[in-house]
Protein backbone atom coordinates (compact mmCIF):
# COMPACT_ATOMS: atom_id res chain seq x y z
CA UNK A 1 0.00 0.00 0.00
CA UNK A 2 2.62 2.58 1.23
CA UNK A 3 4.85 1.39 -2.07
CA UNK A 4 2.27 1.88 -4.29
CA UNK A 5 1.74 5.78 -2.95
CA UNK A 6 4.84 5.73 -3.10
CA UNK A 7 5.22 4.77 -6.54
CA UNK A 8 2.66 6.86 -7.35
CA UNK A 9 3.93 9.91 -6.04
CA UNK A 10 7.06 9.04 -8.05
CA UNK A 11 5.06 9.24 -11.05
CA UNK A 12 3.81 12.44 -10.11
CA UNK A 13 7.09 13.92 -9.64
CA UNK A 14 8.27 12.63 -12.91
CA UNK A 15 5.34 14.38 -14.94
CA UNK A 16 5.53 17.09 -12.53
CA UNK A 17 9.07 17.49 -14.05
CA UNK A 18 8.95 16.39 -17.47
CA UNK A 19 6.09 19.16 -17.39
CA UNK A 20 8.06 21.50 -15.99
CA UNK A 21 10.84 21.05 -18.34
CA UNK A 22 8.67 20.69 -21.44
CA UNK A 23 6.91 24.20 -20.14
CA UNK A 24 10.96 25.90 -19.97
CA UNK A 25 11.27 24.71 -23.64
CA UNK A 26 8.01 26.44 -24.57
CA UNK A 27 9.49 29.45 -23.09
CA UNK A 28 12.81 29.26 -24.69
CA UNK A 29 11.07 28.40 -28.27
CA UNK A 30 8.84 31.48 -27.53
CA UNK A 31 11.79 33.56 -26.38
CA UNK A 32 13.93 32.74 -29.48
CA UNK A 33 10.93 33.61 -31.77
CA UNK A 34 10.57 37.00 -30.11
CA UNK A 35 14.64 37.53 -30.40
CA UNK A 36 14.55 36.13 -33.90
CA UNK A 37 11.45 38.25 -34.96
CA UNK A 38 13.10 41.29 -33.14
CA UNK A 39 16.48 40.69 -34.96
CA UNK A 40 15.86 42.06 -38.49
CA UNK A 41 13.72 44.76 -37.65
CA UNK A 42 16.49 45.93 -35.64
CA UNK A 43 19.21 44.82 -38.35
CA UNK A 44 17.71 45.89 -41.47
CA UNK A 45 19.11 49.70 -39.65
CA UNK A 46 17.38 52.56 -40.48
CA UNK A 47 13.48 51.24 -41.60
CA UNK A 48 12.85 51.02 -37.75
CA UNK A 49 13.85 55.01 -37.45
CA UNK A 50 11.89 56.03 -40.47
CA UNK A 51 9.06 54.04 -39.40
CA UNK A 52 8.88 56.41 -36.49
CA UNK A 53 8.21 58.93 -39.07
CA UNK A 54 7.04 59.30 -42.69
CA UNK A 55 8.23 62.56 -42.82
CA UNK A 56 11.85 61.36 -41.62
CA UNK A 57 11.42 58.61 -44.10
CA UNK A 58 10.83 60.64 -47.21
CA UNK A 59 13.35 62.96 -46.41
CA UNK A 60 15.76 59.92 -45.87
CA UNK A 61 14.77 58.04 -49.51
CA UNK A 62 14.61 61.34 -51.32
CA UNK A 63 18.36 62.53 -50.43
CA UNK A 64 19.39 59.36 -51.05
CA UNK A 65 18.50 59.86 -54.87
CA UNK A 66 19.59 63.08 -54.67
CA UNK A 67 23.07 62.32 -53.10
CA UNK A 68 23.32 59.57 -55.77
CA UNK A 69 22.89 62.26 -58.85
CA UNK A 70 24.67 65.04 -57.16
CA UNK A 71 27.87 62.47 -56.69
CA UNK A 72 27.46 61.16 -60.57
CA UNK A 73 27.56 64.66 -62.08
CA UNK A 74 30.48 65.69 -60.27
CA UNK A 75 32.45 62.60 -60.92
CA UNK A 76 31.27 63.59 -64.73
CA UNK A 77 32.22 66.75 -64.41
CA UNK A 78 35.18 65.90 -62.89
CA UNK A 79 36.84 63.11 -65.38
CA UNK A 80 35.65 66.26 -68.41
CA UNK A 81 38.28 69.02 -66.64
CA UNK A 82 41.00 66.26 -66.18
CA UNK A 83 40.62 63.98 -69.18
CA UNK A 84 39.21 67.12 -71.60
CA UNK A 85 36.52 64.54 -72.52
CA UNK A 86 33.96 66.80 -72.57
CA UNK A 87 30.71 66.57 -72.03
CA UNK A 88 30.85 62.47 -72.34
CA UNK A 89 31.68 61.78 -68.76
CA UNK A 90 29.01 64.32 -67.39
CA UNK A 91 26.43 62.38 -69.55
CA UNK A 92 27.28 58.87 -68.82
CA UNK A 93 28.14 59.72 -65.30
CA UNK A 94 24.96 61.38 -64.54
CA UNK A 95 23.01 58.18 -66.01
CA UNK A 96 25.50 56.25 -63.58
CA UNK A 97 24.81 58.21 -60.63
CA UNK A 98 20.93 58.31 -61.34
CA UNK A 99 20.88 54.45 -61.18
CA UNK A 100 23.58 54.12 -57.93
CA UNK A 101 20.67 56.76 -56.44
CA UNK A 102 17.66 54.88 -57.63
CA UNK A 103 19.89 51.47 -56.30
CA UNK A 104 20.32 53.77 -52.92
CA UNK A 105 16.73 54.27 -52.43
CA UNK A 106 15.75 50.83 -53.02
CA UNK A 107 18.18 49.48 -50.77
CA UNK A 108 17.22 52.01 -48.02
CA UNK A 109 13.63 50.72 -48.78
CA UNK A 110 14.73 47.70 -48.08
CA UNK A 111 13.14 46.35 -51.65
CA UNK A 112 16.72 45.09 -52.40
CA UNK A 113 18.46 42.37 -50.55
CA UNK A 114 21.66 44.79 -50.96
CA UNK A 115 25.28 44.17 -51.42
CA UNK A 116 26.61 40.69 -50.95
CA UNK A 117 27.63 41.59 -47.50
CA UNK A 118 24.52 42.45 -46.51
CA UNK A 119 23.13 38.97 -46.70
CA UNK A 120 26.36 37.53 -45.15
CA UNK A 121 26.13 39.57 -41.90
CA UNK A 122 22.00 38.30 -41.69
CA UNK A 123 23.16 34.98 -42.09
CA UNK A 124 26.34 35.36 -39.70
CA UNK A 125 23.93 36.98 -37.49
CA UNK A 126 21.58 34.25 -37.56
CA UNK A 127 24.26 31.65 -36.16
CA UNK B 1 8.07 94.42 -39.66
CA UNK B 2 9.85 91.97 -41.34
CA UNK B 3 11.78 89.08 -40.18
CA UNK B 4 14.80 87.49 -41.85
CA UNK B 5 14.26 83.84 -41.37
CA UNK B 6 18.33 82.85 -42.54
CA UNK B 7 19.92 85.62 -40.23
CA UNK B 8 19.86 83.11 -37.38
CA UNK B 9 22.23 80.95 -39.15
CA UNK B 10 24.67 83.35 -39.82
CA UNK B 11 28.20 83.35 -38.49
CA UNK B 12 29.68 85.76 -36.70
CA UNK B 13 32.72 86.01 -35.66
CA UNK B 14 33.91 86.76 -32.06
CA UNK B 15 37.36 86.25 -31.83
CA UNK B 16 39.82 86.52 -34.72
CA UNK B 17 42.81 83.86 -33.49
CA UNK B 18 45.39 84.09 -36.72
CA UNK B 19 46.17 85.17 -40.19
CA UNK B 20 47.41 81.48 -42.52
CA UNK B 21 48.21 82.20 -45.97
CA UNK B 22 46.28 85.04 -46.39
CA UNK B 23 42.97 83.20 -44.52
CA UNK B 24 41.59 84.42 -41.13
CA UNK B 25 40.73 82.06 -38.94
CA UNK B 26 37.85 83.33 -36.05
CA UNK B 27 37.08 81.86 -33.40
CA UNK B 28 33.41 82.04 -33.74
CA UNK B 29 29.56 81.77 -32.55
CA UNK B 30 29.45 77.88 -34.22
CA UNK B 31 32.74 77.07 -32.44
CA UNK B 32 31.52 78.71 -29.28
CA UNK B 33 28.51 76.80 -29.38
CA UNK B 34 30.19 73.45 -30.22
CA UNK B 35 32.74 73.78 -27.04
CA UNK B 36 28.94 74.43 -25.13
CA UNK B 37 27.51 71.27 -26.48
CA UNK B 38 30.61 68.77 -25.37
CA UNK B 39 30.85 70.69 -22.20
CA UNK B 40 27.07 69.93 -21.61
CA UNK B 41 27.51 66.23 -22.30
CA UNK B 42 30.63 65.91 -20.46
CA UNK B 43 29.00 67.51 -17.70
CA UNK B 44 26.11 65.25 -17.49
CA UNK B 45 27.44 62.47 -18.38
CA UNK B 46 30.30 62.72 -15.59
CA UNK B 47 28.32 64.43 -12.86
CA UNK B 48 25.31 61.47 -13.64
CA UNK B 49 27.60 58.63 -13.10
CA UNK B 50 29.54 60.28 -10.72
CA UNK B 51 27.57 58.90 -7.50
CA UNK B 52 27.51 55.06 -9.07
CA UNK B 53 24.58 54.38 -7.29
CA UNK B 54 23.14 50.85 -7.67
CA UNK B 55 19.70 52.63 -7.76
CA UNK B 56 19.97 55.40 -10.49
CA UNK B 57 18.96 58.52 -9.42
CA UNK B 58 17.12 60.96 -11.94
CA UNK B 59 20.88 61.67 -13.95
CA UNK B 60 22.02 58.46 -13.68
CA UNK B 61 19.00 57.09 -15.19
CA UNK B 62 19.42 59.45 -18.80
CA UNK B 63 23.31 58.35 -18.59
CA UNK B 64 21.96 54.34 -18.22
CA UNK B 65 19.44 55.15 -21.11
CA UNK B 66 21.53 56.60 -23.34
CA UNK B 67 24.52 54.07 -23.04
CA UNK B 68 21.70 51.24 -23.14
CA UNK B 69 20.19 52.90 -26.51
CA UNK B 70 23.33 53.54 -27.99
CA UNK B 71 24.84 49.95 -27.12
CA UNK B 72 21.32 47.87 -28.22
CA UNK B 73 21.52 50.33 -31.80
CA UNK B 74 25.19 48.99 -32.58
CA UNK B 75 24.86 45.42 -31.20
CA UNK B 76 21.90 44.83 -33.40
CA UNK B 77 23.36 46.90 -36.61
CA UNK B 78 26.97 46.20 -36.52
CA UNK B 79 27.28 43.00 -34.86
CA UNK B 80 29.21 42.20 -31.36
CA UNK B 81 32.44 42.98 -33.65
CA UNK B 82 30.84 46.62 -33.82
CA UNK B 83 31.27 47.36 -30.10
CA UNK B 84 34.40 48.33 -30.67
CA UNK B 85 33.35 51.53 -32.15
CA UNK B 86 30.59 52.26 -29.84
CA UNK B 87 33.01 54.91 -28.40
CA UNK B 88 33.06 56.43 -31.62
CA UNK B 89 29.01 56.14 -32.48
CA UNK B 90 28.49 57.06 -28.80
CA UNK B 91 29.72 60.43 -28.91
CA UNK B 92 28.50 61.38 -32.47
CA UNK B 93 25.11 60.57 -31.46
CA UNK B 94 24.94 62.89 -28.36
CA UNK B 95 26.89 65.34 -29.74
CA UNK B 96 24.02 65.57 -32.63
CA UNK B 97 21.35 65.25 -30.18
CA UNK B 98 23.11 68.31 -28.01
CA UNK B 99 23.33 70.23 -30.94
CA UNK B 100 20.00 69.45 -32.28
CA UNK B 101 18.32 69.91 -28.75
CA UNK B 102 20.75 73.26 -27.24
CA UNK B 103 20.01 74.48 -30.87
CA UNK B 104 16.01 74.36 -30.12
CA UNK B 105 16.19 77.19 -27.60
CA UNK B 106 15.68 80.52 -29.07
CA UNK B 107 18.91 82.80 -29.29
CA UNK B 108 20.96 79.80 -29.29
CA UNK B 109 22.90 78.83 -32.27
CA UNK B 110 21.94 75.19 -33.90
CA UNK B 111 25.55 74.24 -35.05
CA UNK B 112 24.35 71.08 -37.08
CA UNK B 113 22.55 73.68 -39.56
CA UNK B 114 25.64 74.04 -40.82
CA UNK B 115 26.52 71.86 -44.01
CA UNK B 116 30.15 71.91 -43.12
CA UNK B 117 29.65 70.81 -39.95
CA UNK B 118 27.57 67.67 -40.62
CA UNK B 119 29.88 67.31 -43.64
CA UNK B 120 32.78 67.20 -41.34
CA UNK B 121 31.39 64.53 -39.65
CA UNK B 122 29.83 62.15 -42.46
CA UNK B 123 33.65 62.58 -44.01
CA UNK B 124 35.15 61.46 -40.63
CA UNK B 125 32.96 58.55 -40.73
CA UNK B 126 33.10 57.62 -44.31
CA UNK B 127 37.19 57.99 -43.59
CA UNK B 128 36.68 55.58 -40.66
CA UNK B 129 34.85 53.35 -42.87
CA UNK B 130 37.36 53.31 -45.88
CA UNK B 131 40.59 53.00 -43.79
CA UNK B 132 39.17 50.38 -41.55
CA UNK B 133 37.89 48.24 -43.88
CA UNK B 134 41.32 48.71 -45.84
CA UNK B 135 43.53 47.64 -42.75
CA UNK B 136 40.92 44.57 -41.61
CA UNK B 137 40.25 43.16 -44.99
CA UNK B 138 43.06 44.43 -47.17
CA UNK B 139 41.94 44.58 -50.96
CA UNK B 140 38.63 42.02 -49.73
CA UNK B 141 37.52 45.19 -49.06
CA UNK B 142 36.67 45.58 -52.50
CA UNK B 143 34.12 42.96 -52.52
CA UNK B 144 32.22 45.17 -51.10
CA UNK B 145 31.51 46.55 -55.03
CA UNK B 146 31.24 43.42 -56.55
CA UNK B 147 27.61 42.11 -56.06
CA UNK B 148 26.90 38.03 -56.15
CA UNK B 149 25.35 36.23 -58.98
CA UNK B 150 25.42 39.18 -61.25
CA UNK B 151 26.08 37.94 -64.87
CA UNK B 152 29.81 39.42 -66.23
CA UNK B 153 28.48 40.74 -69.25
CA UNK B 154 26.68 43.67 -67.39
CA UNK B 155 29.46 43.41 -64.14
CA UNK B 156 31.62 46.37 -65.04
CA UNK B 157 28.74 48.51 -64.83
CA UNK B 158 27.53 47.37 -61.66
CA UNK B 159 30.66 47.63 -60.05
CA UNK B 160 30.62 51.66 -60.97
CA UNK B 161 27.05 51.75 -59.72
CA UNK B 162 28.22 50.15 -56.39
CA UNK B 163 31.11 52.28 -56.32
CA UNK B 164 28.89 55.87 -56.80
CA UNK B 165 26.55 54.40 -54.63
CA UNK B 166 29.45 53.93 -52.48
CA UNK B 167 31.06 57.37 -52.41
CA UNK B 168 27.47 59.30 -52.39
CA UNK B 169 26.77 57.75 -48.63
CA UNK B 170 28.78 60.81 -46.85
CA UNK B 171 26.63 63.32 -48.96
CA UNK B 172 23.34 61.88 -48.44
CA UNK B 173 24.73 61.07 -44.67
CA UNK B 174 25.48 64.87 -44.06
CA UNK B 175 22.66 66.31 -46.38
CA UNK B 176 19.68 64.59 -44.46
CA UNK B 177 21.06 66.07 -41.27
CA UNK B 178 21.61 69.83 -42.36
CA UNK B 179 18.86 70.02 -44.77
CA UNK B 180 16.43 68.76 -41.52
CA UNK B 181 18.24 70.94 -39.12
CA UNK B 182 17.88 73.97 -41.54
CA UNK B 183 14.61 73.76 -43.42
CA UNK B 184 12.89 72.95 -39.72
CA UNK B 185 14.70 76.13 -38.51
CA UNK B 186 13.52 78.19 -41.17
CA UNK B 187 9.67 77.13 -41.02
CA UNK B 188 9.59 77.90 -37.54
CA UNK B 189 10.92 81.24 -38.07
CA UNK B 190 8.75 81.70 -40.62
CA UNK B 191 5.73 80.88 -38.68
CA UNK B 192 7.10 83.37 -35.73
CA UNK B 193 7.25 86.08 -38.58
CA UNK B 194 3.77 85.70 -38.89
CA UNK B 195 2.97 86.09 -35.76
CA UNK B 196 4.37 89.53 -35.37
CA UNK B 197 3.08 90.83 -38.37
CA UNK B 198 -0.55 89.70 -37.71
CA UNK B 199 -0.66 91.20 -34.61
CA UNK B 200 0.66 94.69 -36.17
CA UNK B 201 -3.15 94.90 -37.50
CA UNK B 202 -4.85 95.31 -34.15
CA UNK B 203 -7.43 93.43 -31.95
CA UNK B 204 -8.05 91.57 -35.22
CA UNK B 205 -4.66 90.99 -35.98
CA UNK B 206 -3.99 89.53 -32.47
CA UNK B 207 -7.06 86.95 -33.06
CA UNK B 208 -5.57 85.97 -36.58
CA UNK B 209 -1.92 85.40 -34.79
CA UNK B 210 -3.68 82.70 -32.52
CA UNK B 211 -3.14 80.71 -35.42
CA UNK B 212 0.41 80.75 -36.51
CA UNK B 213 0.91 80.87 -32.60
CA UNK B 214 -0.71 77.43 -32.36
CA UNK B 215 0.98 76.18 -35.65
CA UNK B 216 4.61 77.37 -33.68
CA UNK B 217 4.06 75.46 -30.72
CA UNK B 218 3.11 72.16 -32.81
CA UNK B 219 6.24 73.13 -35.26
CA UNK B 220 7.86 73.50 -31.39
CA UNK B 221 7.36 69.73 -30.79
CA UNK B 222 7.85 68.21 -34.07
CA UNK B 223 11.51 69.57 -33.93
CA UNK B 224 11.88 68.25 -30.99
CA UNK B 225 11.25 65.23 -31.87
CA UNK B 226 12.83 65.58 -35.02
CA UNK B 227 16.16 66.28 -33.12
CA UNK B 228 16.08 63.22 -31.69
CA UNK B 229 15.26 60.98 -34.69
CA UNK B 230 18.44 62.50 -37.10
CA UNK B 231 20.66 62.20 -34.34
CA UNK B 232 19.25 58.52 -34.22
CA UNK B 233 19.75 58.13 -37.76
CA UNK B 234 22.70 59.21 -38.16
CA UNK B 235 24.38 57.26 -35.72
CA UNK B 236 22.39 53.60 -37.11
CA UNK B 237 23.49 55.04 -40.27
CA UNK B 238 26.97 54.88 -39.01
CA UNK B 239 26.63 51.60 -37.87
CA UNK B 240 25.20 50.45 -41.05
CA UNK B 241 28.58 51.76 -42.96
CA UNK B 242 31.15 50.31 -40.00
CA UNK B 243 28.98 47.07 -40.65
CA UNK B 244 30.14 46.87 -44.37
CA UNK B 245 33.86 47.80 -42.98
CA UNK B 246 33.58 44.82 -40.28
CA UNK B 247 31.87 42.57 -42.85
CA UNK B 248 32.47 42.85 -46.77
CA UNK B 249 31.20 39.38 -47.88
CA UNK B 250 32.54 37.01 -47.29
Amino acid sequence: MSDARENGDRDKQQTDEAALSARLQRLNESLGHARVAGRPSDGSGADRATTASGYARGFRLSSELVAGVVVGAGLGWLLDRWLGISPWGLIIFLLLGFAAGVLNVMRSAGLVAGTALDESTRSSRKK
Amino acid sequence: MQVDPIHQFEIKSLAPLATLGGHQFNFTNSALMMFVIVGAVSTLLIGATASRAVVPGRLQSIAEMSYEFVANTVRSTAGTEGMKFFPFVFTLFMFILFANLIGLIPYSFTVTSQLIVTAALALLVFIIVVGYGFWRNGLHFFSLFVPKGVPKAILPAIVVIEVLSFVSRPVSHSVRLFANMLAGHITLQVFAGFIIMLAGFGVLGWLGAALPFAMVVMLTALELLVAFLQAYVFAILTCIYLNDAIHPGH
